[in-house]
């Protein structure tokens, strides 16, 4: 089924469904019982440590492990020998690349060799006593550098795509993805105003508090279990076997809890690594990084370079827009260069607008997919416009964004026309609310910036069985990376009507449910849910039927009621879940069932915010004093957890906005590997992030869902840079908006 | 090297481990023990995953090492409730969503109890200070402050 065909309910009576029920893995996660991806211990299990790149760029000339098997305690050394040579589609070669290195080393931190040994100092000893001989090449680090025609490249073979005509010799553009519509040169000569300017934003990490780590145990006949935390365990099943030249049902892969991903747990890193030390050695081996490692070698987001002009009429019509955005790729192609070009302007109607964007592979490490990727960056610039064009024009910043908004039947930039959505709600949210009218002192500024991303619907499976007691096991391949047990258990009990309480979610294993894409792109509570809801649907029409066989009466007699089969006319007494659970020895055996769907058409995420900051004048800090945020959740399952995506995509993108960045050395290694240097918002910088959720349902969705975990991070850098602007009365447009820049600006104000 | 022996007090049981003597005491802690409910998020003092109380006062275990506990009382987030009994900030926890993902919940909770050990009634930016050292990239912070204060007010009255 496509969620589609059930549309959601406008008029609910729901019972379970915007509740605020402890979630059932919550014991477990306060009493330090839960099990995350460092936690599990095997009987002869060895530790893996892994030697990286020093260099932003060179040749692997030799690799000599001799010394380093020859150490203590050493039961296993790999290297490039080890592992099939790269091939299948270019993303596959890059996959099996990015996991070792091959002739050469694209990034400092690129993996070089892995050694397994009894103890974690054995393993560490051994891994630094591998001879590497490099030659160094010149290397790349900005979109700026990487363009340039002299620039040295990363990859001899990488041509452009999405170039017409097609590029005859390589350079470090990976692709160009290209939106158009309109005349742009008329529109920027209908314009009143035109605002522009350039845009840089700096490479950020997710940050999620725990490192990665991968236990693999590969048995003499083949077989492998291998234990990670990750936001896909089926994807780490598929992904570690292209780059272990295996089929993917050699392995069976256990989810450990995952504490943090953000995008950045989509994809491999140990996990290969473990399953070779593995079988090479043949014994159980854990591999977990340091925080140095998760810094240097994992994510991050893309930095960016983004060039933009956008035209309004005088009364804020929106008429022109012309974007030339380049994203960081990393040493691999695959920045998220075509989403940020799709969600730049998707808010907004325009009818001339030209947007290109380029996937630029420079000298740092693979980018991943962080929260709504590639839409903060180029939502900065646009929206940072926006702020310019209202300010110039006179007009609240909200009214020009309630002028341009995208309302149900619009057609997106991007191309499709949007179904019923809850944007123009976001901004009345925010208009209507006491913080907007709060009056502001001296060095204080108000920034507002909306924001939109996609819900991804892909692939989901759930079984449902009915105990024999009457409670209910759902099952989902779909890690539970902040709540989404709760929610699914929420949708099982409204759909049996019972307690909640009596619902038992599990994430089960790559051998125990249907295949289910990763936790990402919004998309668990929506697309595994409504996997959840159509397996409850198909047990509550099988205990239908068993209730009508038992009472001899037709089916369309009977109906499910508050947890039990109802005839109709009342002839009968009602049969209690638990009541037909345990006679199912004469109705038809166990009660369970499966569903599996590929989700289309799912929705689309919206979000305004506004905040309001203090500037030390002296110093250049940023003190945040307010923070509202106003989203459309479609229908919050567990209204808590909601809002708990909703703060914690903001305080990410104020991390993003005033202090994250990757600081690198003229040699390409980076200088702030640890959350000392690298300073994420802790709870002192933060004030309480005031939500509003807005339900506006989403009809592709059975209970009105829509994904809430990503469109978060999008407004703040925007709405940040606004209120820096309005409170020191320069507008800043390279971030992060750290006190060395804002004190900059305020120093040199006249220039 | 030989290993050296350190007898302490954990969670309330007298124990004994083996230890290395520039090992961390989160190591040992986490693969002696088996208490892996103290988290390393950073190895470096940063992030307060691996937080704990020895002798009563807060800590990173992975800034100690293994054999500067000897003679010590440690106190673990596996040491906060008595059974199947939460403490009213563990409660205020899971009835406020003040976790997400979970992993930074230990060291919080154990930094959020020493606050309240020593001020029963802290102010907002008080539990902000306290909990400065304790990294959380999922909740921004929000339902955590509330959690803490919440615990804090149900202690009071239940103390009063």
């Amino acid at each position: 089924m496509t969620i589609a065909e059930d549309p959601a309910t406008t008029a609910p009576g729901y019972k379970w469904v915007g509740t605020r029920m402890i979630r059932p893995d919550g014991f477990e996660k306060v009493t330090g019982r839960a099990r995350f991806g460092a936690d599990l211990k095997l009987n002869g299990m060895l530790y893996g440590h892994v030697l990286r790149s020093p260099h932003a760029h060179a040749n692997i000339v030799s690799i000599d492990t001799s010394e380093a098997e020859k150490m203590a305690g050493v039961r296993a050394v790999i290297t490039r020998a080890d592992f099939p040579a790269p091939s299948g589609p270019a993303g596959d070669q890059d996959l099996q690349r990015n996991a070792m290195a091959r002739e050469k080393v694209l990034y400092e931190g690129h993996v070089v060799a892995a050694v397994a040994a009894q103890t974690r100092g054995q393993a560490k000893a051994a891994a630094e006593a591998i001879k590497v001989v490099y030659e160094v090449l010149p290397h790349v680090m900005t979109v700026d550098e990487a363009m340039a025609p002299s620039a040295a490249l990363l990859h001899p073979n990488l041509m452009t795509k999405g170039i017409d005509p097609a590029p005859t010799g390589p350079s470090n553009v990976a692709s160009r993805a290209l939106y158009q519509g309109g005349d742009l040169d008329l529109g920027f000569a209908e314009s009143d105003v035109v605002v522009e300017g350039t845009f840089t934003t700096k490479p950020v990490h997710h940050g999620y508090i725990e490192p990665h780590a991968a236990v693999a145990d590969t048995t003499p006949n083949g077989r492998t279990t291998l234990w990670c935390s990750s936001q896909g365990h089926f994807t780490m099943r598929a992904m570690s076997a292209k780059v272990l030249g295996w089929e993917p049902s050699r392995l069976k892969v256990i989810p450990a809890e995952i504490g943090g991903g953000f995008g950045g747990k989509t994809t491999i890193y140990l996990e290969p690594l473990a399953v070779r030390l593995s079988q090479k050695a043949g014994r159980p081996v854990k591999m977990v990084m340091s925080r140095d490692e998760v810094f240097r070698a994992t994510g991050p987001a893309s930095g960016t370079k983004i060039v933009a002009k956008m035209g309004f009429k005088n009364d804020g019509t929106m008429v022109a827009a012309e974007l030339w955005m380049a994203y960081e790729a990393g040493a691999f192609a695959g920045s998220p260069a075509g989403a940020g070009s799709m969600t730049a302007l998707a808010p907004y109607t325009v009818a001339n607008f030209l947007i290109e964007g380029f996937d630029v592979v420079v000298n740092k490490p693979k980018v991943a997919a962080y929260r709504a990727p590639g839409a903060p960056m180029s939502s900065f610039a646009v929206e940072s416009l926006i702020d310019e064009a209202a300010t110039k024009i006179g007009m609240d910043p909200i009214e020009i964004r309630l002028k341009n908004a995208v309302t149900e039947g619009c057609q997106a930039t991007y191309g499709p026309k949007f179904p019923r959505i809850g944007f123009v709600e976001t901004l009345e949210a925010i208009k209507n609310h006491p913080n907007y009218q709060i009056p502001l002192g001296p060095n204080q500024g108000r920034g507002v910036a909306s924001g939109f991303w996609f819900n991804a619907g892909l692939n989901s499976s759930a079984t449902v069985h009915v105990n024999e007691d009457g409670n209910v096991i759902v099952v989902t391949g779909s890690p539970d990376i902040g709540g989404s047990r709760a929610s699914m258990a929420l949708m099982a009990a409204e759909e049996f009507g019972i307690d909640a309480a009596r619902i038992q979610p599990v994430v089960g294993d790559t051998e125990s449910v249907g295949y289910n894409d990763q936790t990402g792109g919004s998309r668990t509570t929506l697309a595994t849910g409504a996997a959840v809801i159509e397996a409850c649907r198909k047990i509550l029409a099988d205990l239908r039927g068993r209730a009508a066989k038992q009472w001899d009466v037709p089916l369309d007699k009977v109906e499910w009621v508050d947890g039990q089969a109802q005839h109709v006319d009342g002839t009968q007494p009602p049969l209690s879940l638990e009541d037909l659970a345990k006679g199912w020895n004469r109705t038809g055996g166990p009660l369970t069932a499966s569903a599996a769907l590929n989700a289309r058409g799912v929705g689309s995420a919206f979000s305004t915010q506004v905040v309001d900051l203090e500037i030390d004048p002296d110093t250049g800090h940023v003190t945040v004093l307010r923070y509202l945020t106003a989203q459309d959740a479609g229908r919050a399952i567990h209204p808590s957890y909601v809002e708990g995506q909703l703060q914690g995509g903001v305080v990410q993108g104020l991390g993003w906005a005033l202090n994250e960045e990757y600081i690198f050395d003229r040699n390409g290694k980076m200088e702030n590997a640890s959350f000392l240097d690298y300073r994420i918002p802790v709870a002192s910088d933060m004030p309480m992030i005031d939500t509003i959720v807005v339900e506006v349902p989403n009809p592709g969705h059975p209970y009105g869902v829509r994904g809430v975990g990503e469109v978060g991070i999008v407004p703040p850098l925007a709405a940040v840079a606004n209120a820096v602007e309005h409170a020191v009365g320069r507008r800043l447009r390279d971030l992060p908006l750290s006190p060395v820049r804002i004190l900059d600006a305020i120093l040199n104000k006249d220039c | 090297m030989s290993r050296i022996q350190v007898s302490c007090t954990v969670n309330g049981d007298p124990v004994d481990f083996l230890c290395d003597a520039d090992g961390s005491l989160l190591n040992s802690l986490r693969d002696e023990l088996g208490l892996t409910g103290v988290k390393e998020g950073c190895g470096t003092g940063d992030c307060g995953a691996c937080s704990i109380l020895l002798d009563g006062e807060l800590n990173c275990s992975c800034l100690i090492f293994a054999p500067e506990a000897e003679g010590t009382t440690i106190t673990t987030v596996e040491g906060l409730a008595n059974g199947d009994h939460l403490t009213p900030l563990q409660q205020c926890f899971l009835e406020g969503a003040a976790l997400q993902c979970g992993i930074c919940t230990p060291g919080v909770l154990v930094a959020a109890t020493s606050l309240l050990n020593h001020n029963p009634n802290p102010t907002e930016t008080e539990i902000r200070y306290a909990l400065a050292g304790n990294l959380c990239r999922c909740t921004g912070y929000d339902k955590i402050v509330r959690a803490v204060r919440e615990a804090a007010a149900q202690i009071r009255e239940t103390s009063a």
